[in-house]
């Protein structure tokens, strides 16, 4: 499965959203409907499913959808 | 009674004690009850005894709170198992007493590790899986010495003080997800660990508690299946304290 599709997946396990919803400028707080729990849930849930450490520093910067999957593209190839 | 029907409930120290006392109260309510304990030995007997006095399941780890990886590996096999976990109650705890000019270090370190870390500990590795199921209830054993202070308990006072603290945060954090995390802090209640006290000290503190006694475990443990049950599900953060009103 291609990296896009399983974040895709992720995040719309994670937070109750439709997946017509996760487009790649959405923020997951303004519009993904996201609170504080939920961002650090995200965050945990990427580092279990693609077996990586996310620091702190760059999870603060993975506020949209995008950001998120340039990130773990990086981090994963 | 059956207040405790279907939930499943962990309580760390529960091999005796208070902790022995709150498994069997919830065994009665029909609770899955898993005892954690760091005494292999006592646990055996006191899973053995609550098989006796209930039908439900009853279930016992050997644990040390403290030991972050076995706690987690413990807290997956019950899911694994049980489905879920509604109930965390954070009992385990020590004292290691001295006039703090004398203190050692070690013995410092030593409480604040089981008391406060502990807690830490077991709260964090089951927040998780209450935040996703949006439901699960923490109760951390505190003491009325975390409140009032005590000569000679300055590092167990420091714990209990920090547990007290540790409940509102996490009440505040967890809150949006219908978790609630009380305290319970105890007066002086009839268990090995105030049987330690010699006869003076007990006479000074009965000279201090109105009601002129000590607590029976049972005591505790009724207060902690009222704010473990349903009828309680509009109170978080708070400290109850139960001591004979001692302090008041
Ligand atoms: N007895 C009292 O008067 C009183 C008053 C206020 C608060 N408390 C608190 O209530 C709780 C229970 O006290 P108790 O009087 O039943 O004590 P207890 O010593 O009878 O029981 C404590 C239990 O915790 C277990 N334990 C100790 N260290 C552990 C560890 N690292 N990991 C796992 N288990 C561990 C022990 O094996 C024991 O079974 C404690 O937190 C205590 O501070 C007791």
């Amino acid at each position: 499965m291609d990296l896009l599709q399983k974040v895709k997946e992720i995040i719309v396990e994670e937070l109750g959203v439709e997946e017509n919803e996760v487009i790649l400028e959405a923020s997951f707080i303004e519009d993904l409907g996201a609170d504080s729990l939920d961002t650090v849930e995200l965050i945990m849930k990427f580092e279990e499913e693609f077996d990586i450490d996310i620091a702190d520093e760059d999870a603060e910067n993975l506020t949209t959808v995008g950001k998120a999957i340039e990130y773990l593209k990086t981090k994963i190839s | 009674m059956s207040h405790l029907k279907d939930k499943v409930a962990i309580i760390t120290g529960a091999a005796r004690g208070i902790g022995f006392s709150i498994a069997e109260l919830f065994a009665k309510a029909e609770a899955t009850v898993i005892i954690l304990d760091i005494s292999t030995e006592l646990i055996n007997a006191a899973v053995e005894k609550l098989e006796s006095v209930s039908s439900t399941t009853i279930c016992g780890f050997s644990a040390d709170v403290t030991d972050e990886d076995r706690i987690g590996e413990i807290f997956k096999q019950i899911i694994q198992q049980y489905g879920k976990i509604d109930i965390l109650i954070n009992n385990a705890g020590i004292t290691k007493d001295g006039l703090l000019m004398k203190m050692k270090i070690s013995d410092w370190d030593a409480v604040l590790n089981v008391n406060l870390k502990g807690t830490f500990i077991c709260t964090q590795k089951v927040s998780r899986l209450m935040l996703k199921q949006r439901h699960g209830v923490i109760i951390n054993m505190a003491s009325i010495i975390g409140i009032m202070g005590n000569a000679g308990q300055a590092n167990y006072a420091a714990s209990k003080g920090g547990i007290i603290a540790f409940t509102k945060s996490a009440a505040k954090e967890f809150a949006s997800r219908n978790v609630r995390v009380n305290a319970i802090a105890p007066g002086f209640i009839k268990t090995d660990m105030t049987a330690a006290l010699s006869d003076e000290i007990m006479a000074k503190y009965s000279d201090l508690i109105p009601m002129k006694r000590m607590g029976n475990p049972e005591d505790v443990a009724n207060l902690c299946l009222f704010l473990a049950s349903d009828s309680a599900s509009y109170i978080t953060g708070q400290t109850i304290t139960i001591d004979g009103g001692m302090y008041m």
